[in-house]
């Protein structure tokens, strides 16, 4: 898979091929770590870094979440992701991004995914993700279990 | 006759008893067909086969596409993730 950036830049950007290692993909059962993952996307020409971090919520229609427990088709979660964060670097005009989806439970409040993105100006990387939040929701193998306080548990499968 | 593992997953994989179903059938074999033997062998999951894609070597085909015996194929229900 070419990992390139830049191959559909606007023509007002620089050519500048954005190497693989400014892409993070990563799938894991641990806390996700945002300040660990600040340095990856740090770049002297960007003057934008956005960040969106998706959280359990308690509370959904009234009736009370106690935690989501996540699993994926890891490989194809993986590559879905990666293909993902290329077009969104050549659509966006982004230097670098990581995507960290988590999977098992996650507690209220300790988030599921957390995607930064930097880019030379704002526009790219804020508009980056809600785009890719879109896709993920839409085509990433990833599956949400909620369990409710009331002792009842769901696979979460929009129609 | 051929064999094929349908690797399930999340809620398909709960009614269906198993993370890997094992069926026979003719290669090659359209996509949509390979859903259609799913929900006669487990029915408890044809009344999420609609909504479900099929994947085959981690890449979402169409009803048409032709699998052969030996591709990975997973159910893919729809996706909740983020």
């Amino acid at each position: 898979m070419n990992q390139s950036c830049n191959e559909h830049a606007s023509d007002h950007s620089p050519q500048r091929p954005v190497p693989a290692d400014r892409i993070l993909i990563e799938l894991t059962h641990q806390r996700i770590d945002v300040g660990a993952l600040r340095g990856h996307i740090t770049d002297p020409d960007t003057g934008a870094h956005a960040w969106f971090e998706g959280v359990t919520r308690r509370m959904t229609a009234g009736r009370e979440t106690v935690k989501l427990a996540y699993e994926a088709f890891e490989p194809m979660a993986v590559s879905e992701l990666r293909q993902l964060a290329v077009q969104a670097c050549e659509r966006f005009d982004l230097a670098a991004i990581v995507i960290v989806h988590r999977l098992g439970e996650v507690a209220i409040g300790e988030p599921s995914i957390v995607i930064g993105c930097s880019a030379a100006h704002r526009v790219g990387a804020l508009t980056a993700l809600p785009w890719l939040m879109d896709r993920i929701k839409a085509d990433v193998p990833i599956w949400k279990r909620e369990h409710f306080a009331d002792g009842n548990q769901q696979w979460i499968h929009p129609q | 006759m051929a064999r094929f593992e349908i690797l399930m997953f999340a809620a398909a994989r709960e009614l269906s008893g198993t993370d890997l179903l094992v069926v026979e059938m003719e290669s090659p074999i359209a996509a949509g067909e390979i859903m259609n033997r799913i929900g006669e062998i487990v029915p408890a999951i044809a009344p999420m086969l609609p909504a479900c894609r099929l994947a085959v070597d981690q890449s979402f085909v169409g009803g048409e596409a032709l699998v052969d015996a030996g591709a990975e194929v997973a159910l893919i229900p729809p996706v909740s993730g983020g």
